[in-house]
Order: C-alpha cells, then structure tokens, then sequence
C-alpha cells in the first residue's frame, strides 16, 4: 500500500511552540506530582527549569484520578528487605531486588507528606476499633511521622479518607513548580492538555534523548519541548486486550481507561531496553464494577469461595498446583490464587463468591449499633472512594453487602509496572545496596538505557507493587538523579536534526489523512482509504484477546498463536499509518491506540520468547505448561528499533540479593 | 455508568472560556455542543466513571447512568462534595436509600506551601539515597 505523508495540503497547518527547559516531566500522576516536588526543590537554587506535561487536569490525572481508599505501600514498622522478599514472592520470583529495597526506604516521606499536606488517614483508636481522619484528628492522635498508628488492612496497607487524594498531591505539586516558574522567571511551566506522542534523539549523541513532541487536544499548536533530561511517568496500558465488557461498559476498566501504553511507546521508540513485558496483571475483582477486594480480603477479613462455598485453594487444585508451578505454589501469590479461581470455574463450579456477608456478620458481633453502622460506611467508601459505579452496581442489583455476597472474577488483562505487575523499562538502579551486580546501576538512578530518559511509576520494569505511594517516591528519587545528571553535564545542549515542520506533519498526519479523503464516500465512518481510531483499538484488542491470550482463551496462548497474532499485529501497525482523526479529540485517541500496539507487541514478543508458563493465573503458554526455573529464573529484556522496526531480546541472568 | 447531563441545568458555564466538565475529565469526553451552549458526554464507552465531571458541576447538572451492559436500571450513585467533606446518596432499583459523609480533607483548600519548614537541598549528597527533606530508612 502506498505510505501517507503529511504536507499540509489538506488540513490546517499547526503553529509550533517550542519551550526549552532543562528537566520536563511527562506526565501529570503521582509519579510526575512527586517528580516536581523534589525537582523543583534541588533545581531552583541553581537556576534549572522544570516543566511539567499533562494529557489531561493535574487535579484529576492519572491512576488516582477518582481516589483511592487504601495507600497499598507504607512500610513504618517493617523491614526494607522484608518489602523486598514480599514482592518478590507475588511476582513470581524475578524482580529487581535493589529497585525495589530502594524504594522501600523512600517510600514513607512521601506518605507524610501527604498527610501533612491534608490527606486524612485512618487511625487506630485506644480501644483497637479504627478512626476516620477527622475522628483521629479530633481525638487527638498524632500524624504517622510522629509516631501515629495507622489503621492497618494488611501488613503494608494503612486505610485513608482517599477521595480527594489526586487532588492534595496536585497542589504539592503545583505548588512546587510555581516557585521554580517565578525563580526562572518563565511564562509557563505546567502544560495541561498537551499529549505527548513522541520522543526524539540528540543530533549530536545518538544514545541521547533531545525533544519531546506533543500536541494540545484544546487548539490547533502542536508542543516541541527540548530538554536536558526527562522523567517518563506516562502511565501503563489499559484496554489493549478485548474487555469482559464490550459495549460502554468498556470505559469500566479496572485500571484507568485513559493509560493507554504512551509510557511504553515514548520509552520504545527512544530505543530504550525492555524487562519484562512478558508480564502483566489479571486482577481477580468484583465483576463488571472492578471494586477493589483488597479491603474485604485484608481489612473485613471476607473468604472468597466457589458456588458450593468451598475454599478454591486447597486439595485437588493445591496438589495440582503444585506439580507445575512449586515452590512459587506454595507461596500462594496473586497470580497462584487466579489460577485455582479459574480451575474452580472451568469445572462449572462458579459463580466464585467473596462472602461480604458473612465478614460483616462476624465483625459485627464484637460491636454496638452505632459501631456496625460506622463499619458499614467503611465498606461503602471503600467502593465510593475508588471504584464509584461498584457501588452504582450494588445500587442497580439491590446488593447491599451485609446481606448476601458478591461476585467475582478475573478481568482482561492489564500491562503496568506500580501495581501487581512488573513490565516496564530496565532502569539504572541506586548502586549502593551490597550484593547488586556492577551493571545494574549505569550512574544516575532511574535512568533508562538511553541517556537523560529517566523513568517512574507504571513504566519501571521488575519493580511491582509501589501503588501509588511508592510512584510519588519514584517520581522524587527520578527526579533528584536527573538534576545530578543535568548539573553534571551543564553544557549539554539538547538538539535535534528533524525540522519543526517534519514533526508537525508526523504528529498531523491523521488529520491530514482524513481531509484528504473524507468526502469520497458519504459516510465519513465508512471509507477504505483510512481507519478510525475506534477501529483501530477494536481489531488491537481482538487480535490480543484470540492470539496472545486474553479472555476467550482462557489466557492460553502458545508460539504457533502467538507467531500468528504477530503477522496481524504488523500488518495493524503498518494501517496504522492511515489512521485518521476529524478532530483534536480523535488524533489524540489515534496516537494513543498507537501507542497501545506497541505495548502490545512488545509484551506479545516476550510472552513468545520466555518458554515457559511464569504468570500462570495471569497467562499460560500452553506449549510450555509449567514454570522452568533451570532455564528461565532470568530477565528478558528488549530493544526495539523504530527506524528498522527490528526487535532484539535476550535473557539477563536474576541475581538475588536478600536471601 | 457513563456520566450524562441534564438539559434544564446545564449553561454551558456560560462566564467561562470553558465548561468545568471539559476542564477536569480526564480522559478529554465532556464537550460543549456550542449551538445549544449545552455539554455532552462524546464518547460513552471510554467513561469510567471517576465521577470528577458530577463533582465539579457548579450546576449540579451532570450524573452517572450505570453501564446498560451489565447493570439493570434504577439505581444511582450522587455526590455532594464540600471543602473538606463528601455526602454520597445511593439510590437502590428497589428505592431505598443511604447516604454517607466522608472526610476529605484536613486542610483548607489550596493551604499548601510545599517548601515551609523544610531544610534546603545539600549538594554533596545529590547522590546518595534520600530526599532533600529527609534521610533513606536504613534497613
């Protein structure tokens, strides 16, 4: 088929703004809100800019944009190499062990902070029963920092007030990049409403990033922010595999359905090396609303049962279980839970219950009225503060949760790196943690194999369960190395050899195609010459849900499947060249679908080239049924190049560090 | 349950250069159908359903309608959020109701100086673990 270009012969011609600066910050989550925190800090006395780039509203952007109920990493009492060991074990056995301790004893400034900014968090009052943040306040109890006793749902989860949560970060973060703006003596340091779609290399140093492009979704501008260094935090991947739901329900995705793989695709397409994409997240949720569980497991202490109220973890499926996936089995992680879920069904013994009922019983005969009314409203604002339409769902099927149970079920699956999955980047680590390998830390903490590109949050590979405490504390530890680099190296001048008018035409070129093309048939939906975006993620997500193992395969996939999904994926990106948007809005639903085909090949190349099943629960290589830790206890990591669409993967050997 | 608004009190935020709803969502659905100065939720099926658009409505023109895929009809879900609080009405299909008030947060809205109190940044240890604020656990 013949290429598109775009020379502005059919659609309008955008104004390019360029902004120099010295560090900028994609995104606008938690990752990027801590990254301005502590960049803005060390920055300004030295003069450094730092800009931040948000797709959307600081206030409202990114995983927490609803709220959360829980801050699922706050270590307080424990040890950093017992957060280590914990991760380790629910993620299969390989991660980044000095990532990950790095993180853990980061992680509570960050959650001060929050509280001292405003968040209310949950107390423990005198009598054991818990405190809501104003209750704790009024009663007088102390802030975490000074020695506060959070309520605690599990071992590293501690419950919060969390429904302006974003909200609180946001203004710390805004806040901070305000004082750098008026030390620097710029006229904007904070782009909302500008999407990222591209990052570009140095002229001079070809290992090193440049420039970031991006376009506003509001005018007609398109964005060329040229950096000394950048933290990506553009989020995980969501919807790149066909839904439970396919109509609106769609939207309801379990993690937000505006992550849409720009954190991979910006990474990729600068050529940095992958770990693990191989991985991914199947989480085991109410079904259809996705409310959270964690709470009911950890906090209500609620059991999870097949239809005749039998424990799915133990006898038959234990035994057989075990034959395949020990020792990893016997530790009984999420993926290891998923998978006795699914052997419960696929014998007809679902629908698979968590017994709110019985849990709310069993707390309540410790409690008074006014007491089993107070944890009745902790159960409701579990859902309300995080998952709203889980409770619009009770509403519309008359649930209340105290009567009868709900139930659940294993989602579509989800890349990302911050919670219970670990695909991502393979980062610089801190290098002063004894027993890392020399070659895991190349200078400048977070930094990616390409130079200035700094990473946190969803896109930090083998480093799962940071929720969303610990990507606030990425994002600062991000952020302090790539001010080091940049004072390192202060005559490093970010340039780039493509014309301003090279990138507008890549960045426009769906608009283009659609002017072009538009009035040849009467139906602009309908036209062989270009594909909608909404197409686009259609025929994405049927190709990941058959091939790579999605839902209607019960997650299987195999190398014959996944080698033929492949074929129709390539052809899928090459279509993607005439992708077409009428308006701001669909270019920007364009690049994003881009963005999700190449999180999705890349986690396809790596499911084909790990022979073995390590995430059973989550997917299952049906040619290699069970895990092989003689020849695959290793990473996989992987370079894509984007001018010879051309893949490298190989394996690099796990060491352990905190036996 | 994707967000939808009320014709009789939606106005367009008529003094501003755009509606609140637009401003906040934050995957970009809320638009403003400018001949009738009315917003609409444009893409359905990519809502999900953060409820950010029913908070910041100063009308209070704008509510969830829960995803007809899955959910029967009848029920709702309403927010009332003040500045340090949040009412929740939850209407049941069967019409019953309960109402929640949750805290949300302990200090006032836009209070806060991000760098009061804490110590300027130490350039030898630019390099080592810890924060500008504050030192690394230990173990």
């Amino acid at each position: 088929m013949e290429k598109e270009t775009c020379t502005f012969s059919f659609c309008q011609k955008p104004e390019v703004i360029e902004v120099e600066t010295d560090l900028l910050l994609i995104g606008g989550g938690m990752a990027c809100c801590g990254a301005a925190f502590e960049a803005s800090r060390w920055a300004t006395p030295k003069g450094l800019k730092v800009t931040m780039v948000d797709k959307a509203a600081t206030d409202r952007s990114g995983a927490v944009a609803m709220g959360l109920s829980a801050i699922n990493t706050y270590l307080g009492e424990n040890k950093c190499a017992d957060y280590v060991k914990y991760v380790r074990a629910d993620l299969m056995g390989i991660v980044r062990e000095d990532l990950i301790f790095d993180l853990g004893r980061h992680v509570d400034d960050s959650v001060w902070l929050f509280e001292e900014w405003g968040l209310p968090i949950w107390k423990k009052a005198d009598d054991g029963f818990s405190l809501d943040g104003f209750q704790a306040r009024d009663a007088g109890k102390a802030m975490l920092k000074d020695g506060g006793v959070p309520v605690r749902s599990g071992k590293w989860q501690i419950m919060i007030n969390g429904e302006s949560y974003k909200v609180v970060v946001s203004e710390a973060a805004k806040a901070a990049l305000e004082v750098n703006r008026k030390a620097t003596g710029v006229a904007q340091n904070h782009y909302e409403r500008v999407f990222i779609v591209k990052l570009y290399k140095d002229a001079n140093d070809p290992n090193r990033v440049a420039a970031a492009a991006g376009f506003s979704v509001r005018e007609n501008k398109i964005y060329l922010f040229k950096a000394k260094a950048m933290i990506n935090a553009a989020g995980g991947a969501v919807n790149c595999f066909r839904p439970r739901s396919v109509a609106e329900g769609q939207g309801r995705a379990w993690y937000p359905v505006w992550n849409s793989g720009s954190g991979y695709a910006l990474g990729m397409q600068a050529g940095a090396e992958l770990t693990l994409m191989e991985n991914r997240f199947v989480p085991a949720r109410f079904k259809d609303g996705y409310g959270p569980v964690g709470a009911w497991f950890l906090f209500f202490k609620a059991k999870a049962t097949n239809a005749l109220g039998e424990d799915y973890c133990v006898g038959e499926n234990f035994e057989e279980t075990k034959k395949l996936y020990s020792p990893y089995a016997e530790k009984m992680g999420t993926a290891i839970r998923n998978h006795m879920m699914m052997m419960d069904m696929k014998k007809g013994k679902g629908p698979i219950w968590m017994n709110t009922h019985e849990a709310m019983a069993e707390l309540a005969t410790k409690m008074d009225a006014k007491r089993i009314k107070h944890l009745e409203a902790e159960a409701w604002e579990d859902f309300l503060d995080m998952a709203i339409g889980q409770a619009g769902l009770w509403a519309c099927k008359n649930v209340e949760p105290n009567k009868e149970p709900s139930e659940i079920m294993p989602t579509e699956p989800y890349l990302l790196g911050s919670h219970a999955g670990c695909a991502g980047f393979w980062c610089s680590g801190p290098g002063d943690i004894p027993g890392t390998p020399k070659e895991w830390s190349w200078g400048y903490n977070r930094m990616s194999t390409v130079k200035g590109l700094f990473m946190a949050g969803d896109v930090v590979g083998a480093s799962g369960h940071k929720f969303s405490s610990g990507s606030h504390a990425e994002g600062r530890i991000a952020a302090k190395a790539a001010i080091a680099l940049i004072l390192d190296e202060p005559n490093f001048k970010p340039t780039i050899s493509k014309s301003n008018d090279e990138i507008a035409g890549e960045l426009y070129l769906p608009y283009e195609v659609f002017e072009k093309y538009k009035v040849f048939s009467t139906d602009p939906l309908i036209n062989p010459n270009y594909i909608r975006p909404k197409m686009l993620q259609a025929r994405l997500q049927k190709i990941s849900d058959e091939y790579f193992g999605g839902i209607s395969t019960w997650y299987m996939t195999s190398k014959t499947m996944l080698t033929e999904g492949l074929k129709l994926l390539e052809m899928l990106k090459e279509d993607a060249n005439k992708m077409a948007a009428g308006n701001l809005h669909e270019l920007m639903r364009c690049w994003e679908n881009y963005h999700r085909i190449l999180s999705v090949e890349a986690h396809a190349r790596h499911i084909l080239f790990r022979e073995e099943s390590r995430y059973p629960g989550y997917y299952y290589r049906g040619d290699f049924l069970a895990i092989n830790d003689k020849d695959w206890k290793c990473f996989v990591n992987s370079k894509y190049d984007a001018e010879k669409n051309t893949w490298e993967l190989k394996k690099v050997p796990y060491v352990e560090i905190f036996a | 349950m994707p967000s939808f608004v009320i014709t009789e009190k939606c106005d367009g935020c008529k003094a501003q250069d755009k509606t609140a709803c637009q401003y906040i969502c934050p995957n970009d659905l809320m638009a403003l159908d400018r001949s009738i100065m009315k917003a609409y939720n444009q893409e359905a099926e990519q809502c999900w359903e953060c409820y950010n658009c029913v908070k910041i409505c100063p009308q209070q023109a704008i509510e969830v309608r829960a995803y007809q895929d899955f959910a029967p009809l009848g029920g709702n879900v309403i927010p009332m959020r003040g500045t340090d609080s949040i009412m929740w009405t939850v209407k049941f299909r069967n019409g019953s109701l309960k109402r929640f008030k949750f805290p949300i947060r302990t200090t006032p809205e836009g209070s806060i100086d991000p760098y009061a109190g804490k110590p300027e940044p130490d350039y030898s240890k630019i390099k080592s673990s810890g924060f500008f604020n504050a030192p690394a656990k230990a173990e």
